[in-house]
């Protein structure tokens, strides 16, 4: 294990991004998110969860897929190239790094989705554990540790040190990269934060939401449960739950006419809007409740029956903090886990 | 506050009961104590009823859909709340026939975001004292003034004065709210130059994710289905391509509520991304009052909107060159 003071910390910054481009929290008017990393950036070290989620580097909300320019009656066909850039993502917490394992099971999956698999090759993610956890917490739930995330380099912040461990072959050629700025660490003290960070998610008030109720065989029972009306009674149908989300991956295919030619891209959709999955012969989920039901029905029914039981949920209370009328997964966990109290 | 909840509880079961209305909008409990989530109640579910500091939410809109549906309503209006109301009547967007509207007093509603922009994290309990908010975090505990964690809009309030109601609950204390001058920011952001002006925009809306939440919370958005919800509109769209529709989509959406807006203040405490919409709003009410007088959006039923009346004194269309500025 390597260390490096936290004074230290935009050197460290300068030397990675001598190399590849570096994407790390930025604060940007107000809001923290991920963004690529300059010399005048506020990075921000202290920001718990960005107000969106690592997935933008991955599949961003928009993409250009092919181009179409018509001649007459020839037309011609032009395809994107894939993302090359070599990048390196800093800062990344367990939940997030959970969140990619959901992703490539959608994107790595045959056949395998060419824009996400590029990214995700080019990319070297760095991890960093928690030290001061929110209420609306509760990765620990979906069997993810917050003092020891994933990725290619994990990374603890402890007594003014930044505390560095490659995982993967990617993160042994980075750490190469920046060994000369680094130090030996000591690990017992990475240990005794790691212990007083599980702690504290054992007490959060979410840690203890129960899951056993959501399981495959339930799916008749969950979906036709009255429950559903109420939990989504008051719902406003926007996206904020689905575009914060680390692990909703659903998109639209979209074409653009430029009057010359077709510009043909991919955008985030999202369950929560009107017409999502639209067809030829209308919307199958007509009315709000059912594309709320949806939306939890899939990430705790739908996704782990086809996926060897991985909930598509992390636990990073984005959610549970950004809904504008505070309705969330925890809500709809505990209402609908409750049943057999009635 | 406390007390104007019990009588709110005890009046709710009593109309419930003697049947003048069939049930009641208001603000549920949530899993903590900041979390509340606007509801429809029933007798049996009123033990979850709530009103507190953290019930910010306009239930306005809500009664759209509830004026669709058999009986009458009791809906709980704050005092900023009932110009919305008033505004949606004049729309024909509510029958004021199907609810029963009890005006409650408010004190300034708290903004659980800013708490935690002062680095306050982990909350897991607020008790107020005085103008002080103790707050307890699972990090111990912490202080901070009162009216630094207000909403934007409670900043900025509007009076205690209520525009449309059956009946009032108020405890008869003096007290005040906000009191900031809500055109400050406006005439800081028209004091900069174009270019500067640009620049606080470009940083503010780049951050827009296009969630539809200031859209869909918007009283005055009210439209059945928005014209980018309309894949045949030709201008349907999911996302933001480029950073002209990121700026576009919320300058033609203040557009359509301009002379409307009741500055409710909705938009900006629902943004995900801290967007300071409510500016927009604020910016066009400031043009609306300086060219056709002072205006209210939802004061009174009988004003008729500066917007869509025409009287010979109004500005002529040259007044946009003339104040355009240069760039």
């Amino acid at each position: 294990m390597l260390k490096l003071s936290l004074n230290r910390v935009g050197d460290l910054f300068a030397k990675i991004a001598e190399a590849q481009a570096l994407y790390l929290p930025v604060e940007k008017a107000g809001q923290v998110d991920y963004d690529k990393w300059t010399a005048d950036a506020k990075v921000s070290m202290d920001h718990l969860n960005t107000a969106k989620s690592a997935k933008d580097l991955f599949f961003p909300q928009v993409e250009r897929m092919v181009d179409f320019k018509m001649e007459g009656k020839n037309i011609e066909i032009k395809p994107h190239a894939l993302s090359d850039e070599k990048f390196v993502l800093f800062g990344v917490r367990a939940c997030d790094m959970k969140s990619m394992e959901v992703l490539d099971k959608v994107f790595l999956a045959e056949p395998v989705d060419s824009f996400y698999a590029a990214r995700r090759m080019n990319g070297t993610v760095v991890t960093m554990a928690c030290s001061e956890p929110e209420e609306s917490c509760f990765c620990n739930v979906f069997g993810v540790d917050a003092a020891e995330p994933a990725g290619d380099v994990v990374t603890w912040k402890v007594d003014g040190e930044l505390y560095w461990k490659a995982l993967t072959e990617k993160g042994e050629a980075l750490t190469e990269q920046i060994k000369a700025l680094m130090e030996d660490g000591d690990e017992a003290k990475v240990e005794e934060s790691k212990a007083a960070v599980r702690e504290i998610m054992g007490k959060l008030p979410l840690a203890n939401l129960n899951l056993a109720p959501f399981q495959p065989e339930k799916l008749n029972e969950m979906f036709n449960s009255p429950k559903w009306a109420k939990l989504s009674e008051a719902c406003l149908g926007c996206g904020t739950c689905t575009f914060v989300c680390p692990t909703c991956q659903c998109y639209d295919i979209r074409d653009y006419d430029t009057g010359h030619g077709i510009q043909r891209f991919r955008c985030w959709d999202s369950c929560m809007y009107s017409d999502f999955t639209m067809m030829a012969h209308g919307t199958n989920r007509p009315d709000q409740m059912q594309r709320f039901r949806q939306r939890f029905m899939h990430k705790l029914i739908y996704f782990p029956s086809n996926n060897d039981g991985m909930y598509s949920c992390v636990g990073c209370g984005r959610c549970v903090s950004k809904c504008p009328i505070s309705m969330n997964i925890a809500k709809v966990i505990k209402a609908l886990g409750e049943d057999k109290d009635e | 506050m406390q007390r104007v909840a019990e009588m709110m509880l005890e009046r709710a079961k009593a109309l419930l009961a003697d049947g003048t209305v069939n049930r009641v909008v208001g603000w549920e409990m949530g899993e903590f104590f900041y979390d509340l989530t606007p509801a429809v109640f029933t007798a049996d579910g009123l033990d979850k009823f709530v009103y507190n500091g953290f019930s910010g939410a306009n239930l306005s809109k809500y009664m759209i859909k509830e004026c669709a549906k058999d009986g009458k309503a009791l809906v709980f209006l704050k005092p900023c709340d009932t110009y919305s109301f008033n505004q949606l009547i004049n729309e024909h967007r509510v029958d004021r026939e199907k609810v029963y509207i009890i005006g409650v007093e408010c004190r300034g509603m708290i903004d659980i975001r800013k708490i935690r922009d002062m680095g306050i994290k982990g909350v897991t309990a607020i008790r107020e004292e005085g103008e002080e908010l103790i707050i307890d975090t699972i990090y111990g505990e912490k202080k901070c003034a009162r009216k630094d964690a207000l909403l934007e809009k409670c900043l900025c309030c509007k009076g205690q004065e209520f525009v449309v109601y059956d009946e009032l609950l108020t405890t008869g204390e003096a007290f005040t709210v906000g009191g900031n001058n809500r055109f400050a920011k406006v005439a800081e952001l028209e004091a900069m130059t174009p270019g500067e002006r640009f620049a606080f925009w470009r940083n503010e809306l780049s951050k827009c994710i296009r969630c539809n939440a200031c859209r869909n919370v918007c009283p005055a958005c009210s439209c059945l289905q928005c014209v980018f919800d309309n894949p045949k509109s030709g201008i349907a769209s999911k996302a933001n391509a480029d950073d002209f529709e990121e700026n576009m989509f919320h300058i033609i959406r203040a557009f359509h509520v301009a002379g409307r807006c009741t500055d409710c203040g909705e938009c900006s405490r629902v943004c995900p991304q801290g967007i300071p919409l409510h500016l927009l709003n604020r910016k066009f009410i400031k043009d609306v009052n300086e060219f056709y007088g002072e205006f209210q959006a939802g004061a009174d039923n009988t004003t008729k909107y500066p917007l869509t009346n025409f009287t010979k004194e109004d500005v002529e269309p040259s007044i946009v060159t003339n104040r355009g500025g240069e760039n």
